[in-house]
C-alpha cells in the first residue's frame, strides 16, 4: 500500500465508524445536519475541492463533478425533506472504498505484471585486480570480460570465454528446459544461470541488449491503442456530458410537466431530483475506463511471459481476428538447416561416397557443402584434395586422392558427359563421379520442425481458417511439405519481391474483417512483415531486424507459438468485451430503474463501485496465459 | 528528441487527460503516457528548451488533474 492508499483507508474507517455512531445518537433538524457533515467531509473534502478545481479551470465534467452534485442534492433533499442524511454519506463513502479499491487492484497487478517481466538484471560481476566487483550493466563497456556465477541473471550480451553452465531461458522464451552452452557460444542477457561460472566477453553495451530491447518493448507496448481503447476514450467523452444534460432534464421537465398538465403539487420535484442524483451516481464511466486498459496490459504481459512479445494492444486486438495466417517456409516451417537425408544408387559405401564429396566441397562455404561436411562428421583432411575448382552454379571438380570427383547437379553430370540416374525424392540432389564414372547422389534437404505439424492443427483448432505457404524453393520440395503438414494453399519458387506480390494478391481477395498474419523468421522478409496485417517474427534471440520489423515477435523459433499467441489474444479480446457489454449493460439497465424511480441510491453505488470491482478482477484474468 | 519522466497519477482518464494537456504545451511535439508503467513519454521540438516546457507541462497537467505528479 503507498501513503496515499493508507491515508485513504485511515479516512474510510473512521467515516464507516462515524456514520455507525451517528445512528444511535438521538438528535433532530440543524444539529443532526451539522452532526452529518462530520463524516460527510473527513471522506469527502477532496472531491469537493477537486470538483471546485475542475470548474475554476474550466474542465467540469468528470466524476468528481458527479459525486458532488449527487451526494449535495441528497443532503439538501434530508434537510428540506426526509431528514435521512445517511445516504449521502454513504454514497460518498462507498465511493472512496472503490477509488481505494480500484487504486489497490491496479497497483496490485501493475506489480505482478512487472514482477512477471523481471529479467532486468541489477548488477554485473566485472574481474577487477583477482577480485570481483558488482557493477552497474549500464557502465560495463563492449568487449569487457565478466563473470556470471550460478544463480545470477547474465546481464548482458556476449560470447563465452570461460566455462560451461545450463541455462534457465524461462523469463525470455516461456521455455522451461534448460539450454546448455560452453565456450564459442553466444548468450543472451536475461537468462538465468543455473550451474556452472561462465565468463563472458560483451558484444553490445546494456542498451542495445536483448534484456533492454525486451523491456523497452513491452513497456511501449500499451501506448500504441487498440480500437476498443479508442472507443472507451471517445465513449467517456462524449457520455459525461450527456449523463449530467439528461440528469437535468429528468430533475427538471417530468415535474414540471405533471404540475402543467396533471395539477400535481410542487413536491414532485423532490422525487424526481432523488431520481435524477441516482442517475448521476450510476452513470461514472470509470469501471470501463480503467478496465479495458488494464485488460490489454495483463494481456501483453501475460504474453510475454510465455515468450509471445506483442508490440500493442492494437495488435492484440487484430491477433484475435485474424483468418489467415501465411507462412515462410524456410527457417519458420522448417529449420532452415540442411542435412543429409538419403544417398542411392550408390557404387561404392555411403560412408565412403560421403567422404569424396565432403572433401571435394571442403573449400565451399554454401549451405549445401556445410551439410555435407557435417554428415561427413570427421576432420578434414585438406592435404588428401586438389585442384580444386568451382563450376558456377554446377558444382565442384576436384583431385581427391589422386582421384577425379566431380560433385555436383544434373547440368555437371551433363556437361562432363557422365549419364547419371534421376531420384524419386525430394529435395537438393548432389551426383557424384569418380574418374568419370557415376558413383551415385546425395540427396540434401531441409527437415521440417517437430513441432510444425501439430502447430498448423492447433492453428485450424483456433479458428484459423486458411494455411498458406509461400516459398522461394522448388515446387516439388514445397509441395511435400505443404502436405505433410497438412497447408491449405503453397506458392512455390517466388523471389522476395514474388512474396509481397503473393500476400497483396491474398490481403485484396480475402474478406475484410478476417486478418492475414505472416509469419517470417525475420531475416530477408521485413517488406513481407509490414505488408500483412500482423507481422510474426520467429526466433528474436538476437536478431535485431526481427524484432524491428515484426508487429508480434516469438522469442524462440517454436511455431506451436503462433497458436497459443492468437490463443492469448482471443482470451484477452474476450475479457475485453465482456467487460464492454458487463459494464455498459448493468449501467443502462441501472440507469433506467432509476429513471423510473425503481433503483435507489444503494443500487446505483453497486452500478457504479460494484460494477468496478467486479471489471477490474475480471481484467486482471488476462494475465494467466499458463493452462491456454 | 525524446525523453521519459517517471509520473504518478491515479486514475486512467487521468493519464489521457495528462496526455491531452502535454501534447497542447508549446515546444512539445508528441506525447505519450502510460497509465500502467506510470512513464511519458515526450518528444520536444527542435531546440526547444526542455526544463521551461517541463515546467509548463506540469503546470498544465496540474490544471486537469489535480494530484498528479511528474518527476522532472
Amino acid at each position: 500500500m503507498t501513503k496515499k492508499q493508507k491515508k485513504m483507508l485511515i479516512r474510510i474507517v473512521i467515516a464507516s465508524i462515524a456514520i455507525i455512531v451517528l445512528h444511535f445518537i438521538p438528535v433532530k433538524g440543524i444539529v443532526k445536519f451539522l452532526l452529518y457533515m462530520i463524516p460527510y467531509l473527513i471522506i469527502g473534502y477532496d472531491i469537493l475541492l477537486k470538483a471546485i478545481k475542475g470548474i475554476k479551470n474550466r474542465q467540469p465534467f468528470d466524476e468528481c463533478l458527479l459525486m458532488v452534485i449527487a451526494t449535495l442534492g441528497a443532503i439538501l433533499l434530508a434537510l428540506f425533506q426526509t431528514g435521512d442524511y445517511v445516504e449521502a454519506v454513504a454514497v460518498m463513502l462507498f465511493y472512496q472504498i472503490g477509488e481505494w479499491f480500484q487504486s489497490y487492484a491496479v497497483g496490485k497487478s501493475r506489480r505482478n505484471i512487472s514482477d512477471l517481466m523481471d529479467i532486468r538484471p541489477d548488477y554485473a560481476n566485472v574481474e577487477q585486480d583477482g577480485k570481483l566487483e558488482k557493477v552497474d550493466p549500464d557502465d560495463v563497456e563492449i568487449g569487457t570480460i565478466i563473470v556470471v556465477q550460478p544463480g545470477e541473471k547474465v546481464p548482458l550480451d556476449g560470447i563465452i570465454v570461460e566455462g560451461s553452465a545450463s541455462l534457465n531461458t524461462s523469463a525470455l522464451t516461456g521455455e522451461s528446459v534448460p539450454r546448455e552452452v560452453t565456450v564459442g557460444d553466444e548468450i543472451i542477457s536475461g537468462c538465468i544461470n543455473m550451474t556452472g561460472v561462465l565468463k563472458i566477453e560483451t558484444t553490445k553495451e546494456f542498451e542495445e541488449s536483448t534484456v533492454s530491447k525486451i523491456l523497452d518493448l513491452v513497456e511501449n507496448a500499451s501506448s500504441r491503442k487498440s480500437k476498443s481503447e479508442d472507443f472507451i476514450s471517445k465513449f467517456a467523452r462524449v457520455y459525461t456530458p450527456a449523463v449530467v444534460y439528461s440528469a437535468i432534464a429528468l430533475a427538471l421537465l417530468p415535474p414540471i410537466f405533471s404540475m402543467l398538465f396533471l395539477n400535481a403539487s410542487a413536491t414532485v420535484f423532490a422525487t424526481w431530483i432523488y431520481r435524477a442524483l441516482t442517475f448521476l451516481v450510476i452513470s461514472c464511466p470509470c469501471a470501463l475506463v480503467i478496465s479495458i486498459p488494464l485488460s490489454f496490459f495483463a494481456g501483453i504481459g501475460g504474453a510475454s511471459h510465455e515468450g509471445v512479445l506483442v508490440k500493442g494492444s492494437n495488435y492484440l486486438e487484430l491477433l484475435a481476428q485474424t483468418k489467415y495466417v501465411v507462412f515462410d517456409k524456410t527457417g519458420t516451417l522448417t529449420q532452415g538447416v540442411f542435412e543429409v537425408n538419403a544417398i542411392h544408387h550408390n557404387t561404392m559405401e555411403e560412408e565412403k561416397l560421403l567422404e569424396y564429396a565432403a572433401l571435394a566441397e571442403s573449400a565451399s562455404s554454401h549451405p549445401i557443402s556445410k551439410s555435407l561436411q557435417r554428415a561427413y562428421g570427421k576432420e578434414i583432411d585438406r592435404f588428401r584434395v586438389a585442384e580444386i575448382e568451382e563450376v558456377s552454379g554446377n558444382g565442384i571438380t576436384a583431385k581427391v586422392d589422386g582421384k577425379e570427383v566431380a560433385a555436383g547437379n544434373s547440368k555437371l553430370m551433363k556437361k562432363l558427359c557422365i549419364p547419371y540416374k534421376d531420384c524419386h525424392h525430394v529435395g537438393t540432389i548432389i551426383h557424384v563421379a569418380i574418374d568419370g564414372a557415376y558413383a551415385g547422389h546425395i540427396v540434401i534437404s531441409d527437415i521440417v520442425k517437430k513441432n510444425s505439424k501439430e502447430a498448423i492443427r492447433q492453428l485450424k483448432k483456433n479458428g484459423i481458417e486458411k494455411t498458406i505457404m509461400l516459398t522461394g524453393d522448388a515446387d516439388a520440395v514445397a509441395r511435400k511439405v505443404a502436405t505433410e503438414l497438412g497447408i491449405d494453399q503453397m506458392y512455390s519458387e517466388l523471389l522476395p519481391a514474388g512474396k509481397v506480390e503473393k500476400v497483396e494478391e491474398i490481403l485484396n481477395t480475402k474478406p475484410e474483417k478476417a486478418k492475414l498474419a505472416f509469419v517470417g523468421d525475420g531475416i530477408n522478409d521485413a517488406p513481407v512483415l509490414s505488408r500483412a496485417d500482423i507481422g510474426i517474427a520467429m526466433g528474436a534471440m538476437g536478431s535485431d531486424a526481427a524484432i524491428e520489423a515484426a508487429d508480434v515477435v516469438l522469442m524462440d523459433d517454436d511455431p506451436a507459438k503462433i497458436a497459443k499467441a492468437i490463443k492469448i489474444a482471443k482470451k484477452c479480446m474476450r475479457i475485453v468485451y465482456e467487460n464492454i457489454y458487463f459494464a455498459i449493460g448493468i449501467k443502462l439497465i441501472c440507469l433506467l430503474l432509476g429513471a423510473l424511480g425503481i433503483a435507489n441510491m444503494w443500487v446505483a453505488i453497486f452500478a457504479d463501485v460494484g460494477v468496478m470491482v467486479i471489471a477490474v478482477l475480471n481484467a486482471v484474468r488476462a494475465l494467466f496465459t499458463k493452462k491456454l | 528528441m525524446k525523453k521519459t519522466y517517471k509520473i504518478e497519477v491515479d486514475c486512467a482518464n487521468c493519464a489521457n487527460k495528462m496526455e491531452d494537456a502535454t501534447k497542447k504545451t508549446e515546444g512539445v511535439k508528441d506525447c505519450v503516457v502510460n497509465f500502467m508503467t506510470l512513464k511519458m513519454k515526450v518528444e520536444f521540438e527542435d531546440g526547444a528548451d526542455v526544463d521551461a516546457v517541463m515546467q509548463n507541462v506540469l503546470k498544465n497537467c496540474k490544471k486537469v488533474e489535480d494530484d498528479c505528479e511528474i518527476f522532472l
